[in-house]
């Protein structure tokens, strides 16, 4: 088995096993892949990220195979991460987004990564944007992360891209409900695909009313969910600020694809422009360290734990009324909270 | 959760290749494997052998299960193989055939590199315990 430098220097050298590999090795969480992606960073920042998310069935991963093709008709190359669901009770999952991928069949040039949101795994979000990393390194012009748009996790996920789109299927207004529960803040573009079906034109009156009701909203203002916002971020002012564009596509027969497609470079271009591509380049870095922070402080706590004799036995305790939950978790943590700030004043 | 915690899934391609349209087992491979915990990605009906190495070599997976019941098999299997080969993908890819083969035809597909063959009353334990085995180490 090649080492984790030979396999680093293929995938720069752009051969596609390489790069198959480093995202299995990163959805694995193997053993080294943390050295890997550390080593890959300096290659990134030159792809353009689009996320893609939406309701079930709403023409995500048919619309996704346009764009692709799009692009590479412009000589462009593609990168395709594909999430979907897995059982939480056997981890199995049927991935079935590489079907749609008709119009790329054989353009490996299209690199197409089906991927599952493994169970009760919370580190997706660190898996996709390391695997976002790969594909840029790689050298792809474009990335599409895909994913269904259904809960925290996903929009999370879809963070991690630089402009995001939500595709709305046309009918019963339930979906421009379910939209009012956190999807709306993300997407710096509406889809209304299947535009070709009965109730699209209600749909897109009822997102525009949407959209401008966002704006008159105090809570206004890009990604505007992101409670960690610095000080340093300037607010969205009113000339400079991005309002949410409705398009309307039928991904099936590629209609409105080029117009979705000019629409994400206007996005991009303001991005550019405005600062906001710095500023939210700035923010996914900050997230990305403060989510390892977390991840490794909590694996050293369980580790402490573990070492102590697991869990059960303070649960035990504390059913008894011997102990509560606060003593406990002081009992976990002051022993490393002290060892941290003697090496701090030390200044090691 | 530890990020250094390994957790490997076994990923599999169920294939359909050539003018064959007979996906019912496919199908019920492909829910089994899930149900199995396995990652199971579908390739859909009717694809080129090239289509099957390009979808095999970028989703990595483990095993590549090839359902074919069109006699096809003598020439579309050898294709596959070939094609991983050229990605550096054939050694550690377990490949399985499923489907209708007849006997004469089996020692050539092993000795294209087929791990095992599984014919009409082959059962899903029997299968998936296989794979379990037989998924190579990375």
């Amino acid at each position: 088995m090649a080492g984790e430098d030979t396999l680093v220097d293929e995938l720069l050298a752009g051969k596609h096993r390489a790069l198959a590999r480093v995202i299995t090795k990163i959805e694995n969480r193997s053993p080294g892949y943390r050295d890997l992606v550390s080593q890959l960073h300096d290659h990134t920042g030159d792809a353009e990220v689009i996320g893609i998310t939406g309701s079930p069935g709403a023409g995500k991963s048919t619309l996704v195979d346009k764009m692709a093709a799009t692009y590479r008709e412009r000589g462009e190359t593609v990168g395709v991460i594909a999430i979907d669901p897995s059982s939480p009770f056997t981890g199995g999952a049927v991935l079935g987004d590489r079907i749609r991928m008709g119009s790329n069949v054989g353009d490996m040039d299209v690199f197409f990564r089906s991927m599952s949101a493994r169970g009760s795994l919370g580190g997706l979000s660190t898996a996709t944007t390391d695997a976002v990393k790969a594909l840029d390194a790689f050298g792809k012009d474009k990335v599409i992360v895909e994913t269904v748009g259904a809960g925290q996790n996903e929009i999370e996920i879809v963070k991690t891209a630089d402009t995001v789109a939500v595709l709305v299927p046309p009918g019963s207004g339930d979906d421009v409900q379910m939209l009012k529960a956190g999807i709306l803040e993300i997407a710096d573009i509406f889809v209304v695909n299947k535009a070709d079906m009965d109730g699209a034109d209600r749909t897109v009156m009822e997102l525009r009313e949407m959209v401008e009701m966002r704006d008159a909203s105090p809570m206004a203002g890009h990604h505007g969910a992101d409670a960690m916002a610095s000080e340093d971020t300037e607010p969205a002012d009113e000339e400079t600020g991005w309002e949410p564009r409705i398009i309307e596509t039928v991904a099936k027969t590629g209609e409105g694809v080029e117009e979705f497609l000019g629409t994400i470079a206007d996005h991009t271009a303001w991005l550019t422009e405005s600062g906001e591509l710095e500023s939210q380049t700035r923010k996914r870095y900050e997230a990305e360290i403060k989510t390892l922070l977390r991840e490794d402080t909590a694996a050293l706590l369980e580790e402490e734990l573990a070492a102590r004799g697991g869990l059960e036995t303070y649960v035990d305790r504390v059913l008894d009324r011997k102990t509560d939950p606060y003593s406990v978790a002081d009992e976990l943590v002051a022993p490393i909270a002290a060892c941290v700030r003697e090496r701090r004043e030390n200044g090691d | 959760m530890s990020t250094e915690q390994e957790q490997r899934t076994i990923r599999c391609l169920v294939a359909k290749v050539g003018l064959d349209g007979h996906d019912r087992g496919a199908h019920v491979i492909a829910r089994a494997f899930r149900d199995a915990g396995f990652e199971v990605i579908y390739s859909g009906l009717h694809k080129s052998p090239d289509d099957i190495v390009q979808a095999a070599v970028q989703e990595d997976v483990d095993v590549l299960g090839i359902s074919i019941l069109s006699g096809a098999h003598d020439t579309l299997v050898p294709k596959i193989m070939d094609g991983l080969g050229e990605y550096d993908a054939f050694e550690d890819t377990l490949v399985i055939v499923g489907g209708i083969i007849p006997e004469d035809d089996r020692e050539e597909l092993y000795e294209a590199g087929v791990a095992e063959i599984f014919g009409p009353g082959a059962s899903m334990a029997e299968t998936i315990e296989f794979v379990r085995e037989n998924a190579p180490e990375r």
